[in-house]
């Protein structure tokens, strides 16, 4: 950074007048600047290729009838919004995904945090735990989804060992509820990992000497927990949650690999909904405009989780 | 400095080059052909390493008469996203020039004008034989008169039967049934209940269903003359009376007989998990390696009769495809009458004069004479091709949907078999 900053000096000394006229346009400020968007253009390029340019291709898209079959793109205005308001399946799907974000945040936090709290201690093998619980954040999606594709199965892993201790277990992945019941335990188990992590390392960032402080005037362990442990890692609550919320509303593997949105349609949460509509049915544009509203829904969950923040987050860095 | 400079405007010159063309790669108009060196690709949903060594061989033949022709690509896609994957290529600006459209999609391909007319070309190559396609298998493939894919199989359904798994039992087997004129559905699923009982495999899988697949249904229901809409794809069929029995059938058998293996629930015939299978004969193959002893019969008979089931597969020319001429050339070539007879030991062709016992056993060494006799060349003359319909996966979809509470014991079958129909109404309204 001082190199930065003497540069900055020899930029000001440049403004005076030079005898090359071409030295006097390229100044070392006009240097500095090429040299800051140069290192931030590969980021920015892909950005602008892969995230900014496909947004505002999908509102586009949404604004269209895309037939791709017989390569028709009609301009129907905001009749894809119409369409939706008035799509049958639409309250169902939109249920479906608030069952699963509801359940599968709700799970994850808690499972997550109760983990970290308790491989925080320092006891013997701590250390094989914390890889136990870890490993399947790297394992490959799809690879895992199946596995316990094979595992739900009426005749899988699951209802084998339920029936050595008698229990006659449910066909998990054709019952309403016990699908989504699966879908989302299959998520939390592959992805808890992470969260336990971080919030691992939110733990060790909170000072022992407030829970001696809090010891000597009697607090118990809750009330340490309640009272010091939550509000010093509210932060990384705060990023668990976001990343969780959004994540769980972009849902999709496990969806096509287990249930398909079934049975009936008790799966089908809105990336499936919008995949269906897009990529199987062939309503490009009706998918795109799926896709806007699950744009504003994690756009929206996210700014209200931001907000709230100045009311539970204990300290920011 | 002025070196500096250059460096610096030969930069950004390359990374605008390069970003346009990344975006010109996006921007591949189709339509007519190149006149230098053209390159095809064909999409395929088979990997199947015989079938793709003769794909390669008709093309290196091709090849060396016409030098223009420098690659001829098979792109194998799975079976199961074959046609959500093809939509989205198409989607994406890249297209193949040839492509296989399975039997229910091919009424959206085919009125959609997604593909190229093909009777021009065909009927314009020497010794052809445009003639001798049967207009049975040709039907579903065409439009206004014209013809837009190629049905390069037609292939019937039958049901191969592990005849050890039989003589375990100690029942007639399905042949001795035949022979004794008692091949009924009934017969069929008290031998499947016994061999489920007494094996614990599974008596009787109807491959590709899986409570999902619920097309491949129709190789039942057909037997009671059910059909899932009308010919002429207004009506819904589903609560109708011969649909209501045969599902009330299916529902008995599978819940209370356990004829047919439950929903969840996984056995590869193939694999000798099932006594008995229903599926296409081009799935003999399978069979090569001997692990049990196994025969081909005939579908049952239904309460309307006998009857034949055929799924088919089409091959089209994308028009949006670089080389839409060139492809319609090379699938005149690739389905002539040589080739066909090539391709018949995978797929039974839609020309009559190689559905004959004689040509069928030359290139079917697995199967018998008989065993073609019944079950593909009468299959194919009087079979009624899987559910087809605009905007199928839709309606498959919903129907699949609708269908889900039918498969849980004592479902009510004429009130899920009405909510079938008030789910999928509007899609054949459309």
């Amino acid at each position: 950074m001082p190199l930065l900053t003497d540069d900055r000096k020899a930029g000001r000394t440049s403004h005076r007048p030079a005898l090359d006229g071409g030295r006097r346009w390229w100044t070392t400020r006009r240097r500095d600047h090429l040299a800051g968007y140069l290192f931030i253009a590969p980021q920015l390029v892909g950005s602008v290729l892969f995230v900014l340019i496909p947004l505002g291709l999908v509102v586009w898209y949404s604004l269209h009838e895309w037939n791709v079959l017989a390569d028709t793109f009609d301009f129907v205005g905001a009749g894809n919004y119409r369409a939706m308001a008035e799509d049958p399946n639409l309250p169902g799907v939109l249920r479906a995904s608030a069952l699963f974000s509801i359940g599968l945040v709700a799970l994850n936090l808690s499972l997550a945090l109760f983990l970290a709290v308790l491989l925080n201690q320092r006891l013997r093998g701590t250390a094989f735990f914390r890889v136990m619980f870890f490993s399947p954040v790297v394992v490959s999606l799809v690879a895992w989804t199946i596995v316990w594709g094979f595992l739900l199965q009426d005749n899988g892993g699951i209802n084998g060992l339920l029936d050595t201790i008698g229990v006659d277990g449910p066909n998990w992945l054709r019952g309403d509820l016990t699908a989504m019941l699966s879908v989302i335990v299959v998520q939390v188990v592959k992805n808890v990992g992470l969260n336990m992590v971080l919030f691992l390392a939110a733990l060790q960032g909170v000072p022992g000497e407030l829970y001696e402080a809090a010891r000597v005037e009697g607090a118990g362990r809750w009330t340490q927990f309640r009272r010091i442990t939550v509000p010093l890692i509210s932060p990384t609550i705060l990023l668990t949650s976001i990343i969780t919320v959004v994540g769980s509303l972009q849902v999709f593997a496990q969806i096509a690999v287990l249930t398909q949105g079934g049975p009936g349609s008790s799966t089908t949460v809105l990336v499936y909904y919008l995949y269906q509509q897009a990529f199987q049915f062939h309503h490009f544009g009706y998918g795109a405009t799926i896709s806007v509203l699950l744009f504003l829904i994690v756009l929206a969950l996210t700014v209200v989780q931001w907000q709230m923040r100045k009311r539970w987050v204990f300290h920011e860095q | 400095m002025r070196a500096r400079t250059t460096r610096a405007r030969t930069t950004v010159a390359v990374a605008v080059a390069a970003l346009l063309g990344l975006t010109a790669c996006g921007s591949g108009e189709g339509g007519g052909a190149d006149d230098g060196p053209i390159t095809l690709r064909m999409t395929t949903w088979s990997a199947n390493e015989a079938h793709v060594k003769l794909f390669n061989e008709i093309a290196d033949e091709y090849k060396k008469t016409h030098p223009n022709v420098t690659a001829i690509t098979f792109d194998a896609i799975p079976f199961e996203s074959y046609t959500t994957t093809l939509t989205t290529q198409i989607a994406g600006g890249n297209p193949p020039d040839l492509a296989w459209v399975l039997e229910n999609a091919a009424p959206d391909f085919v009125s959609s004008g997604a593909l190229l007319p093909l009777d021009d070309t065909l009927k314009g190559t020497d010794g052809y034989g445009f003639d001798e396609l049967a207009p049975a298998a040709t039907k579903l493939w065409q439009a206004d008169g014209k013809l837009y894919g190629y049905p390069f199989s037609t292939s019937p359904f039958g049901i191969f039967v592990n005849t050890d798994l039989v003589k375990v039992v100690g029942q007639k087997t399905p042949a001795e049934l035949i022979a004794a004129n008692e091949w009924t559905w009934e017969n069929a699923t008290k031998l499947a209940a016994a061999i489920n009982a007494k094996t614990g495999k599974a008596g009787l899988v109807v491959r590709d269903f899986d409570y999902k697949g619920w097309d491949n249904l129709s190789t039942v229901w057909t037997g009671w003359g059910a059909e899932a809409w009308s010919a002429d794809g207004k009506t819904c069929g589903f609560d109708k009376p011969e649909m209501v029995e045969a599902m009330t059938f299916l529902h008995k058998a599978t819940f209370t007989d356990k004829a047919f293996p439950g929903p969840g629930t996984t056995a590869d015939f193939f694999a000798g998990e099932a006594g008995m299978t229903i599926t296409q004969i081009s799935r003999a193959s399978l069979l090569k390696d001997g692990a049990f002893g196994w025969d081909l019969v005939t579908l049952p008979t239904g309460p309307k009769g006998r009857y034949a089931v055929i799924g088919q597969g089409g091959l089209g020319v994308l028009k949006k495809g670089r080389n839409a001429e060139a492809a319609a050339d090379f699938l005149s070539f690739f389905t002539n009458p040589a080739n066909s007879a090539k391709l018949a030991q995978f797929f039974p062709p839609p020309r009559t004069s190689l559905l004959t016992t004689e040509t069928l056993a030359k290139t079917n060494p697995l199967l018998k004479p008989e065993q073609l006799e019944a079950v593909v060349i009468d299959g194919i003359s009087s079979g009624v091709v899987k559910p087809s319909h605009t905007g199928q996966a839709e309606l498959s979809q919903a129907v699949r949907s609708a269908l889900d509470p039918l498969w849980k014991p004592g479902a009510d079958v004429p009130a899920v078999l009405g909510g079938v129909c008030t789910a999928i109404d509007p899609l054949l309204a459309k």
